[in-house]
């Protein structure tokens, strides 16, 4: 089914997301969707999907414009989509959310109405005989919240299957993966390339798309500025989705490691679930360097920061300069010197009905000079948030502004300048430029190695291994709520990549070798030995 | 009924993709329009203290007065009578109407505002003060109101819904009833020992709310309900039991009536008087508008009310917040009960506490649970209540008519979208209806 | 080659230690008061359990005994399974059957304890149980209509209205025409019509929905209060008669000893009720439609992108609960005394709100729930009968303090439809 989109526009006010895109896509085609966050690549699929309605343009099947006006229609069209959130209902088991909408009833005796009846073994059966044609292993009776996120995914994907899908949009799938359910997830899409069907993949990553698209079409700031082969280099994909050269790593000196800041011993923490995310894990970081704790999401980093931060029970041992804070409130901790950026900045990081004045000293309200006794010193207050917020290039018309009417750049600047703004002997911060613009990356990242050159000490959680390889002076590979090696950044990303998806038998619970010299390369200490021989991968992996 | 197992993860809080993704276009400028912000923050908080404009509430005062006016029309045999006769007689149909319409509610606002019969009666040698009694009223019949509204109106602000004024209120009119007959101290004294004494027992009522939340995570809604019936039934027991507080020689259900010395009196001169009692609400008003908008609990509070997991991932203690704001909020609601009990002489009876636990609720919505738009809302509702029972001896429709208006009132102004339709008022910033979620029973 | 993804399974955590504890603290505590308040307080004497209707056919032995010992007997009862509760993990059948079992052993040493050595009577069983099944009927209702609306996604806090201004318009329909079906319905449809204003309000104008459910409730009391003075009283004759049905022996069922007067003699409210639990329990967990109902509660989202349409959904499931809470409401009037008084829903929807909480917002939790409300009702009527020296006032509490406890203690968080009182807005 060929697929043509004409001159699609979309506005939000003033904000134009979709701007006279064109697009054609031939049957049995993967066509990469690639640019930043913000450029307007989802809102292009949620249009073709029927979630919204374009300001203009319009969208050909086969060459003939078909009206989509909602999702049912898209589905009728054979369009399907798996979302960046899915569309999965938590409590309902894998086959209840296959089905939903084209549920098989049972008929009733004799011919009679059955009113409806779910007929839950033939549910089965459909979504078992997916399963087996394309490879995809569910449970049909699992109920879906128990699934692992890659688990899940297929599950979308099956949903989309059933319904007879020509045309499947993958949204930012490989978000969630690791490199091995990538690799799977790619052979998925080839699969369904040669039975004809077309599969849209949107992304912001270059390798991945470098990797397995027929065609990368790149958008910016709402218009198509481009179209190429996946031979294409990466410097010039780059410069394509932001408009000017980029600078793909940060420029830092060398760290100076001090005293060792953050001693964590043994740490266990439960999770949602009671199950235990985070296994006795142990490790330090010192004064003036940056550790990055690598891990695909879901591998017990959120509860490892948690706990740190008191926010959720644990046992072991966390030492801030010696200070034992391993069953302190969460006050007692940032009073101590810990600044944290937690890893949902709408959530957890602001309140977004406050002002940008009150989110800057929301860790501080009861501390002078913002308050005197119970009372609050309200100009003190505003005048210290005009400061930070020039020091820190927040755009916003005001210090009253609420903070949840910011954009996602200058929202997280707000949060990296009030932990950054006190006196911290250590910086906590997870998924820290999830959602941001380029030009808010950059900054982020300069500011987390100023602290470290100020002597602070700094423990970044990420899921984006460009920004582990950007930041790390050492880096740590969490897998299933274990440390599982202490490695230089100098580590190649296959072997990383292995390390994140658990292939290194030799590396479970590895002792952290935090006392020794960094890696600069000679004796950065090994906890086993080699990894083992990567399997075999379908397509070279690394391009830079 | 059943014990949970494994602990439940409450449900994660939903948000709709269309939404997230006009989110993601984050890069240009800080202008979101409008409806596109994250769907993050207590929107009971949004939902009831939005900036609304002035004139939206004029328009659903309106439209409720309207509705009023059918429902007078509709009941009333006469107008019923004319309107039967419609095809020979069009003109006294109207004028029936008209008539039985203007007289209800002249007479609700000579009840309430003033009487212009007064006034001539003032130039004529009367007396001038009698001009402000029906303002005097208004205020008396007020005063409840406020503090409950204020009561309800801090736990809101702190994300909470509190249904359980009418049963705080019980807390602290059996306090200040007790302290007020069984306990003799000299004459300020005593009422000001009464006063603090109600606050104390309403805050007690509201602090095992608070405690209860914060150490099970149950839902404040079906707490406060229940409490409210515990304490309806434990006044009538406390009412009826000579060992407790049964009035000495008495049948009925009364208590002792309190003593002289702790009435609330009024002030200036002969009536009409603002009593102490409005005093004390507007004072209460001020107090709580400091506490919200200038103190660090007010801070907690309003942080908590906005974003329990931000603040708490901020340092504060979430559940302590809670305890706070339910004491505070039981404690007004006892001073409301420290207005009535002492301030009019009647004892305390069964059904002392009327309505003015649920009004409360109604004058918080309304007045958008900022302390200013409590007192206004507060003299409001209290001006329909005092005009009401005039409107009833003078034309005969009962005064739960202006109970309706009060509710739709509340109803039309927390509906902008309707009072724009009806009207055709073009869409203005503010409160908007997009985005606008509710926490509902997940804490 | 087909990717498998092991992921070690879930070490389950214990049960959550206070949890635990409470439960197993609080059948201890009922245990003990067992002993220590009905049993050693109990009159001398037997208790006498009668369990046939006073003139009936034919007439069953009571149940004849020691009061002190039972109530002892029934405490050290309640006292194992506390024990056993503390020191076992038990599945989640086996921990609601401890409950069950507490409740039951504390409710019988109390009776036990109330009737022994009375020289008023035995104890009705009978009139209880019939008194149970009939006081929860406007509460099952009302937690039925709760779960309609809440399951696709709208708190309804509005059911005292439809049930306030149901049995108003029941009672007026009634007595107007003399018809008491015409009265029923006329209860159910306004209840219907509370249901649209609240969908208007909460789905489409997107007002917060316990706003609108308050304001509803307020707006239903008032009205009422209105219209019953304004109109009824002076024109009792005409909209106040106090009609009401007649009750409806179910032809053999009802013959059965015990099981018969209390299930299948009744007025036909209670049969409408059982149809309608019925109904809703297999309509809701085992249909199609109920699968969808359920998805726009959880995740209208989801739904909407597999076209389902939400807002009509739920416009629709929250008429429905108005017309059953109208329903409830006509039982008010019509279905039990006949006459509408000021405020006569006294709360019931509150009630039956906490009903379905408690029930988990499933219809034969709901029920179980109301049951235990409308048990305790009746045990201060019965117990008052029986002249126990405890205020009434003390015992109508008791369901309430009983919520409370449970709410706090056994229940705990409980876990709505994930979507429930979030509107839904598409971009």
């Amino acid at each position: 089914m060929k697929l043509e989109l004409r001159g699609i526009t979309k506005r939000f006010g003033s904000l134009v997301a979709n701007d006279q895109i064109d697009l054609v896509i031939q049957p049995g085609e993967i066509r990469a969707l690639l640019g930043e966050n913000g450029a307007g690549k989802t809102t292009l699929m949620n249009v073709l999907y029927g979630l919204m309605q374009p300001d203009e343009g319009e969208i050909l099947l086969d060459d003939k414009p078909v009206a989509i006006h909602s999702p049912r229609d898209a589905i009728r069209a054979k369009i399907g989509m798996v979302h960046q959130h899915f569309m999965l209902v938590p409590v309902f088991t894998v086959a209840e959310n296959v089905t939903l909408g084209s549920e098989p009833v049972r008929k009733g005796p004799l011919g009679l109405p059955s009113f409806g009846l779910l007929d839950r073994r033939k549910a089965r059966r459909e979504v078992l005989a997916l399963s087996e044609r394309f490879g995809l292993r569910v449970d049909p009776d699992a109920p879906v919240e128990e699934l692992p996120v890659g688990v899940q995914q297929r599950v979308e994907i099956i949903k989309a299957l059933l319904r007879d899908a020509q045309v499947l949009v993958l949204d930012e799938p490989t978000a969630v993966l690791t490199p091995h359910e990538t690799e799977d997830l790619f052979r998925i899409m080839r699969e369904l390339r040669e039975g004809g069907r077309s599969i849209i993949f949107i992304s912001h990553k270059l390798k991945e798309v470098q990797a397995i698209a027929d065609t990368i079409t790149v958008i910016r700031r709402g218009k198509v500025v481009g179209e190429r082969p996946p031979a294409t280099s990466s410097t010039e994909l780059a410069s394509l989705m932001v408009g000017r050269s980029v600078q793909l790593r940060v420029s830092k000196e060398p760290a100076k490691p001090g005293d060792v800041v953050l001693d964590v011993q043994d740490l266990t923490v439960a999770g949602e679930r009671g199950e235990r995310s985070v296994r006795g894990v142990s490790f330090q970081v010192r004064a003036g360097e940056i550790l990055g704790m690598a891990g695909v999401q879901g591998n017990g980093q959120t509860e490892l920061c948690e706990a740190l931060m008191g926010l959720r029970p644990s046992t072991g041992s966390v030492l801030l300069n010696g200070t034992d804070l391993s069953h302190s409130p969460t006050r007692v901790r940032l009073h101590a010197g810990i600044g944290y950026v937690p890893e949902d900045r709408s959530e957890d990081g602001l309140v977004a009905d406050f002002s940008v004045a009150d989110n800057l000293i929301l860790d501080l309200y009861d501390q002078p000079p913002y308050a005197s006794g119970i009372a609050l010193n309200l100009d003190t207050i505003r005048e210290s948030a005009v400061r930070q917020v020039e020091e820190y290039d927040v755009r916003t018309t005001s210090v009253e502004t609420p903070a949840g009417t910011l954009s996602g750049g200058n929202q997280q600047k707000v949060v990296v300048a009030r932990e950054m703004g006190r006196d911290v002997k250590l910086l906590l911060v997870s998924q820290p430029t999830r959602g941001l613009d380029v030009g808010s990356i950059e900054f982020v990242h300069k500011r987390l190695v100023a602290q470290r050159d100020a002597g602070a000490a700094v423990l970044i959680v990420s899921s984006e291994l460009d920004e582990i390889y950007a930041l790390a002076d050492r880096i740590a590979v969490m897998y299933e709520g274990r440390i599982v090696a202490f490695r230089p950044p100098t580590i190649s990303e296959q072997e990383l990549g292995l390390l994140m998806a658990g292939s290194d038998p030799a590396g479970f619970t590895a002792p952290d070798p935090a006392g020794s010299t960094l890696p600069t390369g000679s004796t950065a200490p090994d906890s086993g030995g080699a990894p083992e021989t990567p399997a075999p991968a379908q397509e070279p992996s690394s391009h830079e | 009924m059943s014990d949970q197992d494994e602990a439940e993860p409450s449900a994660a809080p939903y948000v709709p993709t269309a939404t997230t993704t006009a989110q993601d276009t984050g890069a240009p400028g800080p202008d979101q329009p409008g409806g596109r912000q994250p769907l993050t923050g207590n929107a009971i908080i949004k939902a009831v203290t939005e900036g609304h404009s002035v004139v939206i509430t004029i328009l659903a005062g309106f439209v409720a007065l309207l509705v009023g006016a059918v429902l007078i029309v509709a009941s009333d045999p006469v107008v019923l009578r004319a309107w039967n006769s419609f095809g020979y007689a069009p003109g006294t149909a109207f004028s029936a109407t008209w008539s039985s319409v203007a007289a209800a509610y002249s007479a609700l606002f000579e009840g309430a505002i003033f009487s212009p019969g007064t006034i001539s009666a003032a130039f004529h040698g009367g007396s001038i003060a009698a001009i402000f009694y029906p303002l005097s009223l208004t205020a008396f019949e007020a005063t409840p109101l406020i503090l409950t509204g204020l009561s309800v109106a801090v736990c809101f602000r702190a994300g909470m819904f509190n249904i359980g004024a009418a049963g705080q209120w019980i807390g602290g009119a059996l306090v200040a009833t007790w302290l007020g007959y069984a306990v003799n101290l000299p004459i300020v004294l005593h009422a000001v020992v009464c006063v603090i004494g109600a606050f104390a027992g309403g805050a007690v009522i509201g602090w095992i709310v608070g405690e209860i939340k914060a150490r099970t995570g149950a839902h404040e809604v079906i707490l406060t309900i229940m409490l409210n019936y515990v304490m309806y039934n434990f006044l009538a027991f406390a009412l009826s039991s000579q060992s407790l507080m049964q009035a000495p020689g008495q049948t009925n259900a009364v208590a002792p009536s309190i003593d002289g010395n702790a009435t609330l009196p009024h002030v200036g001169g002969p009536p009409p008087q603002v009593g102490v009692g409005f005093l004390i609400a507007l004072a209460a008003a001020a107090g709580t508008a400091w506490l919200l908008s200038r103190s660090t609990l007010g801070f907690e509070f309003r942080a908590v009310g906005a974003s329990p997991s931000a603040a708490r991932s901020a340092g504060i203690r979430v559940e302590r917040v809670w305890v706070l704001a339910f004491l505070i909020a039981g404690g007004l609601a006892g001073l409301s009960a420290s207005t009535i009990v002492q301030g009019q002489t009647a004892p305390l009876t069964t059904t002392s506490y009327g309505t003015y636990g649920f009004d409360g609720i109604t004058v918080a919505l309304l007045g958008r649970a900022r302390p200013l738009g409590v007192v206004l809302a507060g003299l409001l509702f209290g001006a329909l209540n005092a005009g009401g029972t005039v409107m009833e001896a003078a034309t005969g429709v009962p005064s739960d008519v202006t109970n309706v208006i009060e509710a739709l009132i509340v109803l039309f102004v927390a509906a902008p979208p309707l009072i724009r339709l009806l009207f055709r008022l073009r869409s203005t910033s503010g409160a908007g209806p997009q985005a606008v979620t509710s926490k509902g029973w997940s804490g | 080659m087909t990717a498998t993804l092991d992921v070690p399974a879930p070490v389950r955590a214990p049960v959550s230690v206070t949890r635990r504890y409470l439960a197993a603290g609080t059948f201890i505590l009922l245990g003990l008061i067992d002993i220590f308040v009905f049993g050693l307080f109990a009159h001398r004497g037997d208790a006498v359990f009668a369990l046939s209707l006073p003139g009936a056919t034919p007439k069953l032995p009571g149940i004849h005994v020691p009061g002190a010992l039972t109530a002892y007997l029934l405490g050290a009862i309640s006292i194992g399974l506390g024990i056993l509760r503390a020191l076992v993990d038990l599945p989640r059948w086996g921990k609601r059957l401890t409950i069950a079992i507490a409740l039951l052993c504390f409710l019988l040493a109390l009776l036990a304890w109330a009737d022994a050595g009375s020289s008023v009577g035995p104890l009705q069983v009978i009139d209880l149980l019939q008194g149970t099944l009939t006081a929860s009927i406007p509460l099952v209702l009302g937690a039925l209509a709760g779960l309609m609306c809440e399951r696709s996604g709208v708190i309804n806090i509005a059911i005292e209205g439809q049930l306030l201004t149901g049995a108003f318009t029941a009672a007026a329909v009634a007595s107007a025409t003399g018809g008491v079906w015409l009265g029923l319905i006329g209860g159910s449809l306004t209840g219907g019509l509370v249901g649209l204003i609240l969908a208007i309000f909460a789905i489409t104008f997107l007002v917060d929905q316990i706003i609108v459910g308050v304001v509803l409730d307020v707006i239903a009391l008032g009205l009422t209060n209105y219209l019953y003075d304004r109109v009824m009283v002076p024109y009792a004759n005409t909209f106040n008669t106090g009609n009401t049905f007649g009750t409806l022996k179910i032809p053999v069922l009802g013959n059965i000893p015990i099981i018969g007067p209390v299930f299948f003699d009744a007025n036909v409210f209670l049969y409408i009720t059982y149809a309608l639990i019925l109904i809703i329990q297999i309509a809701l967990f085992r249909t199609r439609w109920g699968l969808r109902v359920r998805a726009v509660g959880e995740h209208p989202v989801a739904a909407d992108t597999v076209g389902i349409r939400v807002l009509w959904t739920r416009y629709r499931n929250v008429i429905l609960g108005g017309l059953i809470a109208g329903i409830g409401g006509a039982y008010l009037t019509v279905g039990s005394v006949g006459f509408f008084t000021s405020n006569i829903s006294s709360g019931f929807g509150y009630i039956a709100l906490a009903a379905m909480i408690f029930g988990r917002w499933t219809p034969l939790g709901s029920v179980a729930a109301a049951l235990l409300f409308g048990f305790s009702y009746q045990l201060q009527t019965e117990l008052s009968v029986l002249r126990v020296p405890v205020s009434s006032f003390i015992l109508l509490m008791a369901p309430y303090v009983a919520t409370i406890i449970a709410v706090a203690g056994l229940v705990g968080r409980v876990r709505p439809p994930a979507a429930d009182g979030k509107p839904y807005v598409k971009a």
